[in-house]
């Protein structure tokens, strides 16, 4: 697939530029929020614990509360870009081993529920609009109508009452060890994870497959003599990715909040419930850590969503609204 | 045996109309003959078209036969009737930006026909294409099939388009109004290009447009349709210069051309017949201004052939509506 | 078309609807929703129970005579709980949804309607605050202000606020093209009686439809963060507290107090859903 490399650069060039700038003032407002809550800043993140001179001129140091505020921020910007995330108050430890063991859990149950959601997601969505108006477009639309209401929080609880307690297939809590006896674990925690996002990307894909199956060019197929299966794959659903793509950065970021309460709900060691319990014991640098991953990890998603836009429709370089 | 044969064909749709959206149509057309099909928006004609190549709405009751080079469309099997599409009949789309796949390539465009419905091989169809871009006259063929549609004006495309139609080697191509997108200039090109590729390959052709003058630059016979009935047929030279229909002569009468002197033009009054009427009698008789009180209202005009001419108007032996509308001054619409 | 510019309780709305004939589906719906704000208004009326009161004696009853729904884990009635749960867990969103829908519309419609560096600036702020999830916002809220409902509702409102803004703005921007408002400038009408005039009355029916929804996101949200224990704390009842509480019965076999809640959850989004849906619909067969 050669392609004119034209206009790709400027783009690629302009849209990181974009990027740049966000991840900066967003890393900015996570490291400024420390000096939104009430009180002294010291006084806050030493909260609970007792303010021994040692552990005040360590938080004072970490932070480097003595200087200028700009100071402050590059300071702690320049630590994050060399993977010092700080300490944690609670477990003594730099944020970022405690992150990086924590990582795995996490992305396991991220990438598994993001497995789920695309295949049965789009099979939903497919199905409907191939079935419009009939009964299995009805079962799609009831379908995802009550999942989009299921929260992962109720999710867990209903299926861990079910499937953990009533019948005793699935463990109730814990990760696993192992490849299959992770995935094993992580079954029930993933489907109540990708409940709401099922039914997302569902009526999504439903929408925009609708959207294309009506456009003239679908009929031209079919008046040549493809088959209407080959015309489906190659210009309905072809044609319906662009939209589809488009939510996946919202996708990506929803999973990552949530992950904070199911693995909370199925007692994980993940990033989320790392996320919780600090909150809950008042270990700033540790929340502070996770949100800026979170929210980097959202904003390169959708810095590589906006890339692979010309890929999938080849209009966007030119700058032509895309319909 | 004729190429192309329509008989007594018939299209309703009750969900949506009350009235026959086709109603006893009798068409033909034969190898290397030209055949227009003329009408106003409404009239049939693009759903005449896409019938032949079997692609019905749905909900659609149809009766009556299709036949194309002896294979019945209407009853024709799945496989039948991918083969009449892939390699017998062609359509070339009015609108071919939105005819063709704006995110795939030009090349598979060309292909893709070639290559899924038919199971052909890759290469033997590029060359093909290549020799098809030429032929329909655009200049770089190696390029054009790596590009994306957006990358062509609406001229070139509806070339590429034409080209698309002929990479199954067809023996009937349909054109359903290939030039009212475009511009005049670009109209010309196209249809000299129609023409010609019609010619040297022999093609039976049936061209679909509202324009009358443009069907008698280059169509031998012409079908003159009305809310979904064929009123009149005739050689293009005939039905030019002697109309028997009384809508036939308010179209020429109401079209401006460079060869006919007209005082002013007379448009035809009125507006075409909407889904919900379904009048028992001739469909035209309210906009008509040779209609009878009590009888074109209220009886059916059957199609009446004359020689190689056919009219559907009860009082056309009586009247000469070519020669009146010539002379007529504006009357009030009724 | 009636204009849908009505506010979300009242029985105005219900008389519309029916009149309108919207599908049973959506009627029910909508009386549904009327009948759980009702019920949440009148709690203390109706609740046979102190929501507050533990029993020990009683704990994890069946469903029966004496507990409609059910005690749970500490003797309290569920069916009580239930209702005043449903105060917390109707409120927070509502507030959320209102603080967003006011700040989103201001900002939307001054940038749609200022343009040039107003509109750029605006703009740069929106794609930013986009960054932040509501929840994530919210737990961060909590972190630095404590456990509780008012800091996360609050930043909950301003990471929806975003959604609200675009729409708004992009509404603005398609209505200033319009000749209408052409028309009223021309007859010298200023700029922001026009706006709030002329072209807010136009977006209203729209806004409805986002804020439903957007209800449903915020219920959801909120309810998680109770869950995790950091929203509303006991031992008021609040549907997600509910449910976090009832894990220990859940994991006893006992899953009636976690069940009950849930169902309510579920409902009441679908029902939001439902009605949003249909307002979303109708809005779009109006402008058609």
């Amino acid at each position: 697939m050669t392609r004119r490399l034209g206009p790709w650069p400027a783009y690629l060039a302009r849209r990181l530029g974009a990027v740049v700038g966000t991840l900066v003032v967003t890393s900015f407002l996570v490291f400024a929020s420390l000096h939104v809550a009430p009180g002294d800043p010291v006084a806050f993140l030493v909260q609970g614990r007792s303010p021994s001179p040692e552990a005040i001129a360590a938080v004072k140091e970490q932070y480097g509360l003595d200087q200028p505020f700009l100071t402050q921020y590059l300071h702690w910007l320049g630590g994050v870009l060399h993977g010092d995330l700080g300490r944690s108050f609670q477990f003594r430890e730099n944020v970022g081993s405690l992150l990086t063991a924590r990582l795995g859990t996490t992305l396991a149950l991220v990438l598994m529920s993001a497995i789920l959601i695309t295949v049965v997601g789009l099979a939903a969505g497919i199905i409907g609009s191939l079935h419009a108006g009939r009964t299995a477009d009805r079962f799609v639309l009831v379908l995802t109508t009550l999942l989009a209401a299921v929260p992962s929080f109720v999710a867990a609880i209903l299926l861990i009452s079910l499937f953990s307690v009533r019948l005793g297939w699935f463990p109730t809590f814990g990760a696993g060890t192992g490849l299959v006896d992770r995935a094993y674990h992580l079954a029930l925690p993933s489907l109540a994870l990708s409940l709401t996002f099922i039914a997302l990307v569902g009526r999504v894909t439903r929408s925009a497959m609708l959207d294309e199956l009506g456009r003239e060019h679908v009929e031209v197929a079919l008046s040549r003599g493809m088959p209407r299966r080959t015309v489906v794959r190659r210009h309905v659903l072809r044609n319906a990715l662009g939209p589809i793509a488009t939510i996946s950065g919202l996708l990506v970021a929803g999973l990552l909040v949530s992950s904070a309460i199911v693995e909370s709900a199925f007692g994980l060691n993940g990033l989320g419930s790392l996320l919780v319990q600090s909150v809950d014991k008042g270990d700033f640098p540790v929340v502070q850590a996770i949100v800026l991953i979170v929210v980097t990890a959202f904003v390169v998603v959708n810095l590589v969503v906006d890339l692979l836009q010309p890929l999938i429709d080849p209009r966007s370089l030119a700058g032509t609204a895309a319909r | 045996m004729s190429l192309l044969t329509l008989t007594d064909v018939s299209l309703r749709m009750p969900a949506l109309a009350r009235r026959p959206l086709l109603d006893a149509v009798d068409l033909t057309v034969d190898r290397g003959e030209v055949v227009g099909l003329v009408g106003e928006s409404g009239s049939g004609k693009s759903l005449t078209a896409r019938a032949i190549l079997g692609l019905l709405p749905p909900g659609a009751e149809v009766g009556g036969t299709i036949e194309v080079d002896g294979l019945d469309v209407l009853s024709a099997g799945r496989d039948d009737l991918r083969r009449l599409r892939s390699s017998q009949v062609s359509m070339v789309f009015q609108d071919p930006r939105a005819a063709i796949n704006p995110l795939r390539r030009i090349g598979d465009y060309l292909t893709e026909s070639v290559r899924l419905a038919r199971g052909g091989d890759g290469r033997a169809a590029t060359a093909r294409a290549l020799e098809l871009l030429e032929a329909v006259g655009l200049p770089d063929p190696v390029r054009h099939l790596r590009q994306f549609p957006h990358e062509l004006s609406g001229g070139m495309l509806q070339r590429v388009m034409i080209a698309g139609a002929l990479m199954g080697d067809p023996s009937l191509l349909l054109c359903d109004e290939p030039t009212t997108a475009l511009d005049v200039t670009t109209q010309a090109e196209i249809v000299s290009i129609l023409a010609r590729l019609q010619a040297e390959q022999g093609l039976g052709m049936l061209f679909i447009t509202h324009d009358l003058d443009l069907a008698g630059a280059i169509c031998d016979r012409v079908y003159v349709m009305y809310a979904g009935r064929v009123v009149e047929t005739a050689r293009a030279t005939e039905l030019f210069a002697d109309p028997r229909h009384p809508y036939t002569a308010g179209l020429l009468a109401s079209t401006p051309g460079v060869d006919r002197n007209h005082d002013r033009l007379v448009p035809v009054c009125g507006s075409p017949l909407s889904l919900l009427e379904n009048p028992p009698g001739c469909a035209f008789a309210p906009r008509c201004d040779f209609a009878v009180d009590g009888l074109c209202a209220n009886e059916p005009p059957a199609l009446v052939q004359e020689g190689d001419r056919a009219v559907r108007c009860l009082r056309s032996a009586e009247i000469s509506p070519g020669r009146s509308a010539r002379a007529h001054t504006v009357r009030s619409a009724r | 078309m009636t204009a849908l510019a009505v506010s979300v309780v009242g029985s105005g709305r219900l008389a519309r609807l029916r009149s309108a004939g919207g599908g049973w589906l959506v009627v029910a719906s909508a009386l549904m929703l009327l009948a759980f704000v009702l019920a949440a208004v009148l709690a203390p009326v109706l609740a046979p129970y102190d929501p507050d009161l533990p029993v020990l004696g009683n704990v994890l009853a069946p469903i029966g005579a004496q507990h409609l729904l059910g005690t749970d884990q500490v003797g309290r009635d569920t069916f009580s709980r239930l209702l005043f749960g449903a105060r917390t867990s109707l409120v927070g969103p509502l507030a959320v949804v209102v603080v967003a829908t006011v700040l989103g519309v201001a900002t939307g419609l001054l940038a749609g309607w200022r343009g040039g560096w107003v509109d750029a600036a605006i703009s740069r702020v929106l794609d930013i605050l986009f960054a932040f999830p509501g929840l994530l916002l919210a737990i961060l809220a909590v972190s630095l202000f404590g456990k509780g409902v008012v800091a996360p509702v609050i930043a909950m409102a301003i990471a929806y606020t975003p959604f609200v803004a675009r729409q708004v703005r992009g509404l603005v921007l398609t209505a200033k093209a319009r000749p209408f408002v052409s028309a009223y400038a021309v007859q010298g009408f200023g700029a922001f009686s026009i706006a709030t005039r002329r072209v807010l009355p136009n977006i209203a029916p729209t806004m409805l439809a986002q804020a439903t929804v957007l209800f449903g996101y915020a219920l959801l949200d909120l309810a998680s963060l109770s869950f995790l224990g950091l929203g509303v704390q006991p031992p008021t009842a609040d549907w997600g507290a509910m449910i976090n509480q009832s894990r220990g019965a859940v994991l006893l076999g006992q899953p009636l107090s976690a069940v009950v809640p849930s169902v309510m959850v579920i409902l009441t989004v679908v029902a939001f859903n439902v009605v949003g849906e249909e307002l979303g619909d109708r809005i779009a067969k109006r402008d058609r």
